[in-house]
């Protein structure tokens, strides 16, 4: 295993010259001799990552963790957006009365309330059904009973109009705060307003955790690359010695970084396969309890793919940094 | 075919290893280089293959001044070349075959044509039978042998060698003169640095001497 590797009897062919001389060498054959030498350093590189298993799956696992943090990560975040997206159920209005309205006055409102274009349904929930309601369902009926008085106030559930959107519904509770008899309206969405400035927030630190992390990757894999070019330096003298140009002596290295990007790209996306594997029964059995039909959703295949293709520009990348700055400093002496 | 005109060298530390040396090998010739140690033969060899460059002076290799390969220009320049080297300078991680074989590959041969002339080569040096072999496991005449099969399986046209016989007994380092020899007679041309007088002068060809960088000697033909 060396920077090209003869023997490799199993490298296709390309064309034959026969008895091609230097000075007859045409485009085509130089073409194929380019191709020639691709196919030896890919093999000869890929022979020379697996002939040490134990160096290189911790390279892959190292650089396979790094990618799989960030994008399993993402993978969360798509699943929790896929989540909120499908509780579709239209944003609640909820009115709380001043403690003076009286009953009359509050269901007049409701109906002057129902009347309105931009409100579809509306529900009148009295405070002494509402304290019914909370005494069955909190298990604070001890506390509620010692209770001089009810401390609840009326409260009128409104839906804004199908139509109408986000901007629209807290148009609507701005309006319907403002009205005398109205203590206080809370949006309901709001929760879900919040949940998706935390995602945003999530989103953008995925990406600095990935840039970090890819950054991580580029040293670790340049590094790698260093080592390897270190410990071939003799080679690479003799190489250079009876006439290997710079890109024969570099492509050899930019394969193993290729490889070496290639595999953890793959490890990446096992890891995060796996961690999913591994959630899925208890989010199956969550989502059952709160009868949704949710599933967790993976990478997919393009999601994998496009992490084995992010890990072999990585390594392609970090194995040239490697190169560029130490190839020419090897000269014969 | 190779021709210095007027070439000194000076190194950084400002030891001139060369002064002002004129001289001219022709096409098919076979010529010694000789001179004590630190003479300045290595120099004179590097500088044709273009690992230092002249401080004053043009170096010419058939036709073309030297002056004006460029860095990107010097592994094809070294292509055209076949060098042999003292201490051998082998891949001791791969074959015999593997050794011989990388002239070929860097230039692109398809690996039937590599296999065809590395057989050649090694058949030309008494090696066919251990192209397998590890270049450890063989003795030191059979590891320059190797360097020498290296050297010319690319068919060059000037064949460069510096102390070939340098730890050779003197029966070994007879062959080896002899196979020089017979690649000069298909037309290559050879240069061999070698302190060895008693060894060249009984070989009856061309002696440049250098004396402290300067020629003394065997300037022309
Ligand atoms: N890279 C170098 N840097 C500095 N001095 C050198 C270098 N190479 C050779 N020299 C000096 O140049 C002189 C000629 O060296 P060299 O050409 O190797 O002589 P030879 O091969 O005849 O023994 C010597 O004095 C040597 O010390
Ligand atoms: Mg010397």
């Amino acid at each position: 295993m060396s920077l090209w590797r003869s023997g490799a009897s199993g490298v296709a062919q390309g064309a034959r010259r026969e008895g091609a001389s230097q000075s007859r060498t045409g485009w085509r054959d130089l073409y194929h001799a380019w191709l020639r030498h691709h196919r030896l350093s890919a093999a000869d590189s890929m022979q020379r990552v697996l002939d040490n298993p134990v160096s290189s799956a911790m390279t892959w696992l190292v650089i396979g963790i790094a990618l799989a943090l960030p994008s399993g990560l993402n993978v969360a975040l798509d699943n929790i957006s896929q989540l909120s997206a499908s509780w579709d159920s239209p944003a609640q209005i909820s009115l709380f009365l001043h403690d003076e309205v009286s009953d009359e006055r509050a269901r007049e409102l409701q109906t002057e309330l129902s009347a309105r274009a931009d409100v579809s349904v509306s529900r009148f929930v009295s405070r002494e059904e509402a304290l019914e309601e909370f005494r069955s369902l909190s298990g604070f009926a001890d506390v509620l009973s010692s209770l001089q008085a009810n401390p609840l106030p009326h409260l009128i559930v409104v839906a804004p109009a199908q139509d109408s959107d986000q901007l629209a519904a807290a148009g609507l509770r701005a309006e319907l705060e403002a009205y005398p008899d109205v203590a206080q309206a809370v949006l309901d969405m709001e929760w879900l307003q919040r949940l998706n400035s935390l995602m945003m927030l999530g989103r953008r630190l995925v990406w600095a955790v990935a840039g970090l992390l890819i950054l991580g990757v580029l040293l670790i894999l340049g590094n790698t690359i260093r080592l390897a070019i270190e410990s071939r330096r003799e080679e690479i003298v003799i190489v250079k010695l009876v006439g290997g140009s710079n890109a024969f002596v570099r492509r050899p290295f930019l394969y193993t970084g290729l490889w070496y990007g290639v595999g953890g790209g793959l490890f990446a996306g096992l890891l995060v396969g796996a961690s999913l594997w591994f959630l899925q029964d208890t989010v199956a059995e969550l989502a059952r309890l709160y009868q949704s039909d949710f599933r967790l959703r993976g990478l997919g295949i393009m999601g994998g793919l496009n992490l084995i293709i992010l890990g072999g520009m990585l390594g392609l990348a970090g194995a040239w940094l490697a190169v560029s700055r130490h190839l020419a400093d090897i000269q014969p002496r | 075919m190779i021709s210095f005109d007027r070439v000194s060298k000076r190194y950084a530390e400002g030891h001139d290893a060369l002064r002002e040396v004129s001289v001219e090998i022709a096409r098919d010739e076979l010529v010694f280089l000789t001179g004590h140690s630190g003479a300045g033969k290595s120099t004179m060899l590097r500088m044709i293959m273009l690992m230092e460059r002249p401080t004053r002076g043009q170096v010419l290799v058939d036709g073309q001044n030297l002056a004006g390969v460029s860095a990107r220009g010097i592994p094809r320049h070294r292509r055209s070349i076949g060098v042999v080297f003292q201490n051998h300078r082998l891949l001791y991680d791969r074959p015999v075959f593997d050794n011989v074989a990388l002239p070929l590959i860097i230039a692109g041969y398809d690996h039937r044509e590599v296999g065809r002339r590395v057989r050649a080569a090694l058949d030309k040096v008494g090696l066919l039978s251990r192209e397998r072999a590890m270049p450890v496991t063989l003795s030191g005449g059979e590891q320059q042998r190797v360097g020498i099969a290296r050297a010319v399986v690319g068919k060059p046209r000037i064949l460069l060698a510096d102390e070939p016989t340098g730890n050779l007994d003197p029966a070994l380092s007879a062959e080896i003169m002899q196979l020089f020899e017979e690649f000069n007679q298909v037309g290559v041309t050879v240069l061999i640095a070698s302190h060895d007088l008693a060894l060249i002068s009984r070989l009856r060809h061309r002696i440049i001497t250098l004396r402290h960088g300067r020629l003394v000697s065997g300037a022309a033909a």
